[in-house]
């Protein structure tokens, strides 16, 4: 979808029914070109298909010349935008699996292939033939007036037998040429009117086959949550992989590295150079240990998956720098909202910590009328801007995948308070 | 400190850590009559042997969450008087007061597996565990410090790293030790933490660190 067709085109400066004119005549005329090769591609796909299909070979073809409506569809909702500022939206949806089967399955099953296919038969029969009489008269009559005098003197000039321009009426001088032009003129104009309101009720009849029905942008919507939800679930699940191959992997062997070095150090007796450097090793592996300890947990803290939010919310409120007063009772809850929800929370007393100035914050959580709502407040400076601070965005992003809503308020001075509120059930206790 | 050999029922699932494990113990005289990988075989080797003392990892299959934890809880319901050492990957304060609820909290230990590394020094918590004392690891009482900050304002730097050894179980000689003190001086900073935190004064090691630790878990 092209989202510059809503700014304003950089036409020229002319009046706009000047403008409407002169797209709406484009419009037209360009219909009537594209329909004719149009009826012959598909009276001749038709004729080769049915021959063919005495020896079966026509019949793909014939489902091929199903699917003529596709592209005839991508390319009318294209020509609409001469006529409509806004763009008619594709009704097809993406395949989910790659490749040309999916397409073709995917494509059969659309009602909108359909109705594009039941388009194009109308429009190779009767919009072109319509669109070419429309630009006929109120294009091509007046345009053959107008041009009178040329014709005339392509003719050979005056006294040569005449002309009759558009077959209407002799000319035979200058000054009949010069009328007859503007005559012509003044009709072109009178005629843009019904040319434009034609043009807008052809590309309305456009629009109503091609761009999709309510049920289908529906239908979009749907499952373009659904695979944000996925793509959230995809992330959580990575996350949890990382963990656990940490936890599994490299954490175990530090343990490991470290008992080795302490059974040295026993080995190696106390005093002299080996116990020393045998002590510094230690002190490295274990400093290691530390931190990947420290990085394991900021990925995704197993308090979380066994004690649930409560617990980790105080856990969170521990590592604060900024005292934290914490009043979390809840059930347990399902896991994407836990994990959201934590880290929210996080999030939240980490911009308390670096941005608000605060001595004290304090988070409040409880689980009621099916919905979880936490707040975090401070006493800090206020001013936050959930526009400005990315992680604040984020968060809101991570709720909305689980229908829940973030509501910041922090005015000059303080205090800010983030409230964020998921709908959800209890999760059934194992 | 030289301690009696007990006889251990090990459970961890990373084969790495659980010959280690074996080995550290056995080189102090400590044996392993069973080393298992799963919480389920951990009940039934805690059946089959009964041991002196169980040591357990907290994480372990088949849901790689809490099991470990979980079955040393169902253990010491069975066997109040069971010494139990969990070790973890990371010190999480729920944990502690779980295990610290379960029987009366003592021969309780709660300890980080990077301490595996100063061998002498877990061996010495592990002896002091399976003798029915209580080791929580410094970094559980640096979580429960960082908590209670009001009253905790009112201690020494010094008095609360008294504070953390005495959570760790220790005896005033060993705190003495530790910090290059008298025992006289560990004895009087515990005599003002104890009435700065309006503790009564307690007797004997393991019920001073129930006192401290009750009071610092609020």
């Amino acid at each position: 979808m092209d989202l510059r067709e809503n700014a304003p085109r950089p036409g020229p400066p002319w009046p706009g029914a000047l403008r409407r004119a002169w797209r709406g005549g484009a419009y037209v005329v360009s219909g009537a070109l594209i329909g004719i090769p149009l009826l012959v591609a598909l009276a001749g796909g038709l004729a080769v298909g049915l021959a063919a299909s005495l020896v079966v070979v026509g019949l793909p073809l014939l489902g091929l010349l199903a699917l003529a409506g596709v592209p005839v569809g991508a390319l009318e909702r294209r020509r609409t935008r001469l006529v409509h500022a806004d763009p008619a939206p594709t009704p097809h949806r993406t395949p989910d699996a790659p490749g040309l089967t999916a397409w073709l399955r995917l494509r059969g099953r659309e009602q909108a292939t359909w109705r594009e296919l039941a388009y194009t038969v109308l429009m190779a029969v009767v919009l072109w033939p319509l669109d070419l009489a429309v630009a006929a008269c109120t294009l091509g009559l007046p345009l053959l007036l107008a041009l009178a005098p040329a014709h005339l003197a392509l003719a050979g000039g005056p006294g040569g037998g005449g002309v009759r321009p558009a077959k209407v009426w002799l000319v035979d001088t200058w000054p009949q040429a010069c009328g007859t032009a503007v005559v012509g003129l003044v009709l072109l104009a009178a005629l843009a009117y019904p040319l434009t309101a034609y043009a807008a009720a052809r590309a309305a009849v456009a629009r109503r086959l091609l761009a999709p029905r309510e049920a289908e942008t529906e239908a979009r919507l749907a499952e373009v949550t659904r695979s944000r939800a996925r793509l959230v679930a995809a992330f959580e699940a990575e996350r949890r992989r990382v963990e656990r191959d940490l936890h599994d992997g490299a954490q175990q062997r530090l343990v490991a590295l470290s008992m080795a070095l302490g059974l040295a150090r026993l080995d190696a007796g106390p005093g002299g150079p080996l116990a020393e450097r045998l002590a510094t090793a230690q002190a490295e592996a274990d400093a290691a240990l530390g931190e990947l300890r420290e990085l394991i947990h900021g990925i995704r803290p197993q308090v979380l998956a066994d004690y649930g939010l409560a617990a980790a919310v105080e856990d969170a409120a521990d590592r604060s720098p900024v005292p934290v007063d914490t009043d979390a009772e809840l059930p347990r809850l399902p896991e994407p909202v836990e994990s959201a929800a934590y880290f929210a929370v996080r999030e939240a007393l980490a911009n308390v910590a670096r941005h608000s100035g605060a001595t004290r914050a304090a988070v409040h959580a409880r689980y009621a009328d099916g919905a979880l709502r936490v707040r975090v407040s401070d006493d800090g400076r206020g001013g936050a801007d959930p526009a400005r601070g990315t992680g604040l965005t984020g968060l809101a992003d991570r709720l909305a995948v689980l229908d829940g809503t973030l509501t910041v308020t922090s005015p000059p001075g303080g205090p800010t308070a983030l409230t964020l509120e998921i709908p959800c059930r209890p999760a059934p206790t194992a | 400190m030289p301690s009696r050999p007990y006889r251990v029922v090990l459970a961890e699932d990373s084969v790495l850590l659980r010959e280690g494990l074996i080995g550290v113990l056995g080189r102090f005289g400590h044996e392993v009559v069973a080393a298992v990988g799963d919480a389920d075989a951990l009940r039934e080797a805690v059946t089959a042997h009964a041991p002196d003392v169980v040591v357990t990892d907290v994480r372990m299959p088949p849901a790689f969450q809490d099991e470990g934890l979980r079955a040393a809880l169902t253990l010491r319901t069975r066997r109040p008087d069971l010494p139990v050492l969990v070790l973890s990957q990371y010190v999480q304060r729920s944990y502690a007061a779980e295990l610290l609820d379960s029987g009366d909290g003592g021969g309780v230990g709660y300890l980080l597996k990077d301490r595996i590394g100063q061998v002498e020094q877990f061996v010495d918590a592990f002896a002091r565990v399976a003798a029915g004392g209580t080791v929580v690891d410094p970094e559980v009482v640096r979580q429960l410090l960082r908590r209670r900050r009001d009253p905790l304002e009112r201690l020494t730097p010094r008095e609360r790293e008294v504070l953390a050894l005495v959570a760790e179980g220790r005896s005033n000689a060993a705190i003495a030790a530790e910090l290059v003190v008298t025992e006289a001086a560990v004895g009087k900073h515990i005599g003002n933490i104890l009435g700065k935190l309006d503790l009564p004064p307690a007797e004997g090691t393991h019920r001073r660190v129930l006192a401290v630790l009750a009071y610092l878990r609020g």
